[in-house]
């Protein structure tokens, strides 16, 4: 992958546009060189990316450190599950309005709270508001199953569902993964348009000095209220892409140590850019799963990770990627 | 009147603990400006060590060596937060918050797994101290003595804690760092010294709170995290930084729990959790806390 297309800033149209298309060609023709199951971990990635995409408007352009971003995802599967159990749904556009309708007003709701503070009780106001939604998913458990979870099953894409013996594994690494790949894409776009947008640089401003923002005619309440809304349903959106992948939706995704890890990955690929929550969370999919099938302390190695990368390469790999492509383009 | 009484004992016990482990929080944030998401792993160092001394290395002790061993776990926790302020802490001082909440979240992750590589997956249990007290007629129930102690112990750290920071020389250089730090430093305070002996105090008061309540439960995988969400609660509805907020936090969570369990099982959780959004909302600091 080459730097252009990782950079902020964007170097010329046509290296990115270029850089681009070659990705999206590699995604497209992927699940005819690998095996399933390596195409199952990238849907999961391609879904977890579409969760730090929302995350990172929030950090790494409006300047705010959510820890309550589970509860977005969550109430995303939530949504997915209770329109399986309780109106009898299969159909996954459906699933994924409902999910977005949800996320919405639980993310205005709490939006509508959460960005009155900044900094550090911004964090803490987000992770409690989360836990109340991770305690009532937890405790009513006529309603959603409590830790015993919602079952989810497969989905009709596009009216069109899974054939009569087909293998769900097939299914799942094949269509499902070109389904997840489109709408990744288009999440990736319109994260782009937004970020590029009037309304993306007014975010940027506010980031970097409230005051003189607010001087200049940014409504900084107003903005950050937006910002805290799109994050939220780019979020709700993975949740409900997930539980597909998943089959079952239990508490543990509404859990603060779940924001954690949507943190985690977005600093593992660098905030500071807009392909690092992407790359960023599908690398972490995969040194998860890594780690969980090698040893039973996968906490302890992936927290010896997260300390080595915030203590040695703060900017993440895409951060570092561009120091070092950009030192290596001057020494030439 | 007994019931009433029983429960609010039950509510004091909760208290009690909440206390120690809140205050470990609160003062290391007053101090040194940082929340430490790992402060829940500390609490469960402690009741892992005491449950550990208490209930497999020294099975079979007179008791009364057994009691004296308690605050082993303190201990143990004190001396983890003595390694890990100036090794892992000490570089984000100057760095920004989200690096800071970063480091103390992979120090969870890292120390979760720390207690399961030592002493497994499987409860320790140190019961034999809970049960060699017996219980106490109160009304026409009974109520565990151990209970008792562990309240009493709730009450005392309090109360030391108080006289340690407002009427001891250590107290006063404590303050003048958390108030301005380079002032403090201008002012021939070693920061670094305060810094770590602070950390230290605030492990030790989590540690000795997993330690004193490990004989009642058991210690299990898990406890940390759930430890620190109740501590979070707490600080909150205190306000972060102050040992008085903690204080009536940890009586307002101690309370509420025990109204909860009692009442309204389902939202007793969702409860704490709107209590302390609502305390946010009104008074972002706290209760107690100071605007930074």
């Amino acid at each position: 992958m080459t730097a252009a297309l990782l950079s902020r800033e964007g170097r010329s149209p046509v290296t990115v546009v270029a850089s681009a298309a070659t990705v999206v060609v590699l995604l497209a023709v992927l699940p005819y060189l690998l095996a399933p199951y390596q195409i199952l971990l990238l849907t999961y990635g391609l879904v977890m990316a579409i969760a730090a995409l929302g995350f990172n408007l929030l950090l790494g352009y409006t300047g705010l450190l959510s820890f309550g971003h589970s509860a977005f995802f969550g109430v995303g599967a939530y949504a997915v599950a209770f329109m399986v159990k309780y109106l009898d749904l299969t159909s996954m556009e459906l699933f994924i309005v409902g999910a977005i309708v949800a996320s919405a007003l639980v993310t205005a709701l709490f939006g509508l709270v959460c960005v009155r503070y900044t900094r550090i009780f911004f964090s803490i106001l987000t992770l409690a508001l989360s836990q109340v939604l991770w305690s009532l998913a937890f405790k009513f458990f006529w309603v959603t199953g409590g830790t015993d979870g919602l079952r989810v099953p497969t989905p009709t894409l596009l009216g069109v569902s899974i054939g009569a013996g087909q293998d769900k594994m097939t299914f799942l690494a094949h269509r499902y993964y070109y389904y997840v790949l489109v709408i990744f894409l288009a999440a990736v776009g319109v994260m782009w348009v937004i970020v590029h947008s009037p309304f993306g640089k007014a975010l940027q401003a506010i980031r970097d000095n409230e005051t003189r923002a607010e001087f200049v005619g940014v409504q900084v309440w107003h903005y950050r209220w937006i910002a805290f809304l799109i994050s939220g349903v780019f979020t709700g959106l993975a949740g409900a892409l997930w539980v597909p992948l998943n089959g079952l939706t239990t508490p543990d995704i509404l859990l603060w140590t779940f924001s954690g890890e949507i943190v985690f990955f977005t600093v593992l690929g660098g905030f500071g850019t807009f392909a690092g929550p992407i790359v960023g969370a599908i690398v972490f999919n995969y040194l998860k799963t890594f780690a969980v099938g090698y040893t039973v302390y996968w906490q302890m190695f992936l927290g010896v990770v997260l300390v080595l990368l915030v203590l040695g390469l703060p900017t993440g790999i895409v951060g570092t990627a561009i120091r070092v492509w950009g030192k290596g383009r001057k020494a030439a | 009147m007994g019931i009433l009484l029983i429960h609010i004992l039950n509510a004091l016990l909760y208290a009690s603990v909440l206390f120690l482990i809140a205050g470990g929080l609160s003062l290391i944030y007053g101090v040194m400006r940082i929340v430490n998401l790992a402060h829940g792993n500390l609490y469960a160092i402690g009741a892992y060590v005491t449950a550990w001394v208490v209930g497999q290395w020294l099975v079979g002790a007179p008791t009364v060596v057994l009691y004296l061993l308690i605050p082993a776990g303190a201990l143990a926790a004190a001396a983890t937060g003595a390694i890990i302020e100036p090794t892992l802490l000490r570089p984000f001082y100057t760095r920004a918050e989200e690096y800071q909440l970063l480091v103390t979240f992979g120090l969870l992750m890292i120390l979760e797994d720390v207690v399961r590589f030592i002493w497994g997956p499987y409860p320790l249990s140190a019961s034999v101290l809970w049960s060699e007290l017996g219980s106490i007629a109160i009304g026409d129930a009974l109520y565990p003595t151990y209970n008792l102690l562990v309240i009493a112990v709730g009450g005392l750290a309090a109360a030391f804690l108080w006289m340690f920071v407002y009427r001891t020389r250590f107290g006063v250089v404590l303050r003048a760092a958390s108030q301005d730090m380079r002032m403090a430093a201008a002012l021939g305070i070693n920061v670094n010294r305060v810094y770590v002996q602070a950390f230290t105090l605030g492990c030790f008061m989590a540690g000795l709170g997993g330690a004193i309540i490990v004989p009642s439960q058991s210690a299990v995988l898990g406890m940390s995290v759930d430890a620190l969400i109740l501590a979070f609660i707490v600080v909150v509805i205190g306000g972060l930084g102050s040992l008085e907020g903690a204080l009536v936090g940890a009586l307002v969570v101690g309370v509420v729990r025990e109204a909860g369990i009692a009442l309204f099982p389902e939202i007793e959780l969702a409860l704490l959790y709107l209590i302390a959004a609502t305390v946010l909302l009104v008074r972002p600091a706290g209760l107690f806390g100071r605007t930074a």
